[in-house]
């Protein structure tokens, strides 16, 4: 598997996010509060709300749109909403950021 | 057969109840007469602590009103007072003369307020604490700047009236002559905490402290001369140190007596036609002050005057304190004795004390400061002589840790037995609360309604729910409001009463200390608890943007497809040329699709792309333009008409008036969005009385009305107060916008908190009290020295926009190929 270096942890707020343009749109790089980062799409499948703009807790985000919840780890919908959006590997080595290629490189070719 | 005639003599709590329980057995059994000496009828005198501490007004703890009185066809005689009985003609005689005949007589005189005789103790502003007129003089104090207090008595009375008095802004000093508080129901370390709890909230206390003289001056009361020679200056002095049945009256009617009335278990004097009820009473060598005693002895007289049987029976009492952020309860015996053993938690970084006294594996007194949540738990071991020897180990932390199974608080009050008190306030019994449920009260307000549980200080309100939950079984479930949300059950509410009494000053702390069930909280209570704790502690805490709303984050409304919108203030409805040149040349440079003129007489930048944000407001800002807040639960706008420089009808300089409140006001967080209006004349053309705060100018000064919306709801202002000028115009806004800020829930209008607290308490806080005006200003200019800056021209600086508005990386031009 190869990884891409975006950034380092100290870039992105506690409990906050920041995006990664690619190619194929954003993806929203979290980081939680015990120093874990998660990457998921940045886009709401239920009215395109920028998921990096919500309020993160424990290992999920609330979309600032309509309030639906998404886990981090699994993407998927929390509570009584259905949808999932995808998620990308991500590790955190010396403070650097690192996302894995091959996960970018499938999302572009899946759309 | 003919109506007997029943005299009742006092309107008091226990009296009032008879009276109830009489008139649900047997509406028809007697003719009644009612004698007061006080000119009015029952109110409950052990919600006077809420009144004199400003949550509650005269008119809530009124329990029978006039008209009560009359459907139920009791002849009311307020204001006269009884001089004798004659026995043997069966009459009482007034004060005027006048003789009414009685079949049966019933005495509720209750208890006068023991006075120390010490030298001075007739000194004017000297007084008890034990009437609505004695309230009343100590609230009239708080008006007073400056004012000083003393209190003799550190007892149960004496402690809620210094904290009543310290909430209305006086100086109060405590002086209690045994060595610690509450002496009679806490034991020493319990007393040191309740002691260090006062003194946080400013209370002065002095303990094993000897009141030698009221020193006078002019025949008014000057000083307290202790007898180590202290000098305690005041303007008032509270003598609360206890209690003497009002057993006047039946001494001198013959009746037999002792500390009080003496009465058998059917409290029935020594006269067969003469009962006596509540604390002028003397059973079996007790005597009694608490409530719930009080109302076991109404239901048995009601029942002996039908003709029922019936027995009165002690029962075991417990206590608590009606002071906020002083969780205390104590029941039982806690002296120490042979053949008892205690179990003591102490938990100095809660603040929890607890400790329990055992006695032949059976708790026979209990003490707890902090946290009192299983106090109820506790309070029926006690009652029910349980054996406590199995579960010993773990007892002191409560039911959750019996059997090693957290206990299902629904089983708990299950296991409840019938005469079980739910409601202090009202002595409610768990029997009562079912017996209403089974008649037809379903919910929380039909049995508030019909019981009266929980409508009155309302701490029991989670469980009178939990007694519907499981009376009806599935029928029921428990309103899931009351919490904030899925991370606490503690409401708003609880949750702000905690962040200010335990001095709570970071979201870390706040989900420690309420122990929050999720590791950071969620998007509904991290906003709330972000806002208490900026709100609460303007210096110490430091805003967390994390915990913002992303309008609020980005400082711009975000829209339905991502993009945002610039709101720039337009200070009172001003603008200039130069400032619209400006608008103009950020609409075209950023490309705004749209430009909307505002409800709120601003100009709305549509459609704005969340990268161009900082570059635009870095624009705006040049031209002297900052954040108009469009997006905050904060100070919105100020709308105005154009007043007197150009109106024919205009008064006052209204416009001038909208600048300055804008000016002043602008910036500041609060519980929901702030929208205020000024208007010239009572033409009202800037719509002011549909604000948060609305200003109508006339000649004669300035109409400041609040509570307003034009929303979800539309409701017109109520009049606050009108005010001969601006100056006061601005604090009472002013002060009105800070008492909203420090009390409301989050997410509240301000119309919705009016309604909760009442404008009247508003009114007495902020109007009337222009000591306590002066604090809310105060403290909202120490807020505002914060919290007064354009977030605008914080954020667009190049260090701002790299760190958080730039992507972390541009992966389109290379990698993932």
């Amino acid at each position: 598997m190869s990884w891409i270096d975006i950034g380092n942890i100290e870039d992105i707020p506690v409990r906050g996010a920041r995006v990664l343009k690619t190619r194929m749109g954003c993806v929203a790089v979290f980081r939680t509060s015990e120093a874990e980062v998660f990457a998921v799409d940045d886009t709401c499948p239920h009215k395109q709300g920028p998921l990096s703009e919500g309020i993160v807790h424990g290992k999920a985000v609330t979309c600032p749109l309509h309030n639906w919840v998404f886990s981090l780890e699994t993407g998927m919908a929390q509570g009584a909403d259905e949808g999932s959006i995808a998620t990308y590997p991500t590790m955190v080595e010396n403070g650097r950021i690192l996302i894995s290629a091959d996960a970018l490189q499938s999302r572009v070719a899946a759309e | 057969m003919p109506k007997q005639n029943l005299v009742i003599i006092g309107a008091g709590m226990a009296s009032g109840r008879a009276l109830e329980e009489l008139l649900a057995l047997a509406p028809d059994a007697y003719n009644v007469t009612l004698f007061n000496a006080e000119p009015r009828g029952n109110y409950n005198r052990i919600m006077l602590s809420p009144v004199l501490s400003g949550e509650k007004t005269y008119e809530d703890i009124v329990t029978h009103t006039a008209e009560w009185y009359e459907e139920n066809g009791v002849t009311c005689r307020f204001g006269e007072k009884i001089a004798s009985v004659d026995r043997a003609r069966k009459v009482v005689i007034s004060e005027t003369g006048e003789e009414v005949p009685y079949d049966k007589l019933m005495f509720g005189t209750g208890s006068n307020p023991f006075i120390i005789p010490l030298p001075g103790h007739d000194l004017e502003g000297v007084i008890a604490y034990r009437d609505l007129e004695d309230t009343n003089t100590m609230i009239a104090l708080g008006e007073k700047p400056g004012a000083k207090a003393v209190v003799i008595g550190g007892g149960l009375l004496g402690l809620e009236a210094a904290a009543g008095l310290a909430l209305r802004g006086v100086d109060v000093t405590v002086v209690h002559i045994m060595g610690h508080l509450m002496e009679r129901q806490l034991d020493e370390a319990a007393g040191y905490l309740l002691r260090k709890a006062l003194v946080d909230k400013g209370i002065k206390v002095m303990c094993s402290a000897n009141s030698k003289e009221i020193l006078g001056e002019n025949g008014r009361v000057k000083a307290l001369l202790l007898d180590d020679g202290t000098e305690l200056p005041c303007d008032l002095l509270v003598m609360a140190v206890g209690i003497r049945p009002n057993i006047a009256l039946a001494k001198e009617a013959g009746l037999m007596v002792g500390r009080g009335i003496h009465v058998d278990d059917q409290m029935i004097t020594s006269d067969e036609d003469i009962l006596a009820v509540g604390e002028c009473v003397e059973h079996d060598g007790a005597i009694f002050g608490l409530v719930a005693p009080l109302y076991d002895q109404a239901k048995v007289l009601a029942r002996t005057l039908v003709g029922e049987e019936a027995k009165f029976v002690q029962k075991e009492l417990s206590t608590k304190l009606k002071v906020t952020g002083c969780d205390l309860f104590s029941a039982g015996d806690f002296a120490e004795g042979e053949g008892r053993e205690d179990i003591v938690l102490r938990d100095p970084a809660r603040g929890v004390y607890r400790r329990l006294v055992i006695e032949k594996g059976k708790i026979v007194g209990a003490v707890m400061y902090g946290d009192t949540a299983d106090s109820n738990w506790f309070f029926g071991l006690i009652k029910d002589g349980e054996d406590i020897t199995e579960m010993r180990e773990t007892l002191i932390f409560g039911p959750a840790y019996q059997g090693g199974e957290p206990l299902d608080p629904m089983a708990a009050v299950a296991a409840l037995p019938d005469d079980a008190e739910i409601c202090g306030c009202n002595g409610i019994s768990k029997g009562d609360i079912v017996a209403a449920i089974k008649a037809g009260a379903h919910d929380l307000g039909a049995v508030r309604a019909t019981t009266k549980a929980s409508a009155s200080c309302g701490t029991c309100t989670g469980l009178v729910e939990q007694v519907l939950g499981v009376t009806l079984g599935d029928d029921f479930v428990i309103p899931a409001a009351q919490g904030m949300c899925g991370c606490t059950d503690l409401s708003h509410e609880d949750v702000r009463r905690m962040i200010k009494s335990q001095e709570l000053k970071s979201q870390q702390a706040v989900w420690q200390a309420c122990g929050w069930k999720t590791v950071n909280g969620c998007h509904v209570c991290r906003p709330a608890v972000n806002y208490y704790l900026l709100a609460d502690w303007p210096l110490e805490y430091q805003d967390d943007p994390q915990s913002r709303f992303v309008n609020e984050r980005n400082h711009a409304n975000i829209q339905k497809d991502g993009t945002y919108s610039v709101v720039p203030r337009m200070w009172g409805g001003i603008t200039t040329p130069d400032e619209l040149r400006a608008i103009a040349d950020a609409a075209d440079k950023y490309n705004v699709p749209t430009v909307k003129v505002t409800g709120g007489q601003r100009i709305d930048l549509l459609g704005v792309k969340k990268e161009d944000l900082p570059a635009m407001w870095y624009d705006l800002n040049q031209a002297g333009l900052v954040s108009g807040h469009a997006y905050s639960k904060g100070l919105r706008t100020v709308k105005t008409c154009v007043g007197k420089d150009h109106c024919r009808f205009g008064t006052q300089d209204s416009t001038g008036l909208g600048i300055k409140l804008e000016k002043l006001l602008w910036g500041s967080w609060t519980p929901h969005k702030v929208k205020l209006g000024v208007s010239g004349c009572p033409r009202n053309c800037a719509e002011a009385t549909c604000k948060d705060v609305g200003i109508i100018c006339v000649d004669s000064g300035f109409e400041v009305s609040v509570a307003g919306a034009a929303g979800m709801d539309v409701k017109e202002t109520e009049l606050l107060a009108k005010v001969a000028t601006e100056e006061e115009a601005i604090a009472l806004t002013t002060a009105f916008i800070q008492i909203y800020r420090e009390n409301a829930k989050y997410l509240d209008r301000g119309y919705k908190w009016v309604a909760k607290v009442g404008l009247d308490w508003v009114k007495a806080q902020i109007v009337e009290d222009l000591k306590t005006r002066a604090a809310l200003v105060e403290r909202f200019e120490i807020s505002q020295s914060i919290y007064r800056k354009d977030p605008w021209a914080e954020q667009a600086t190049p260090d701002y926009r790299e760190k958080k508005w730039n992507p972390i990386a541009d992966l389109t031009l290379e990698a993932a190929e």
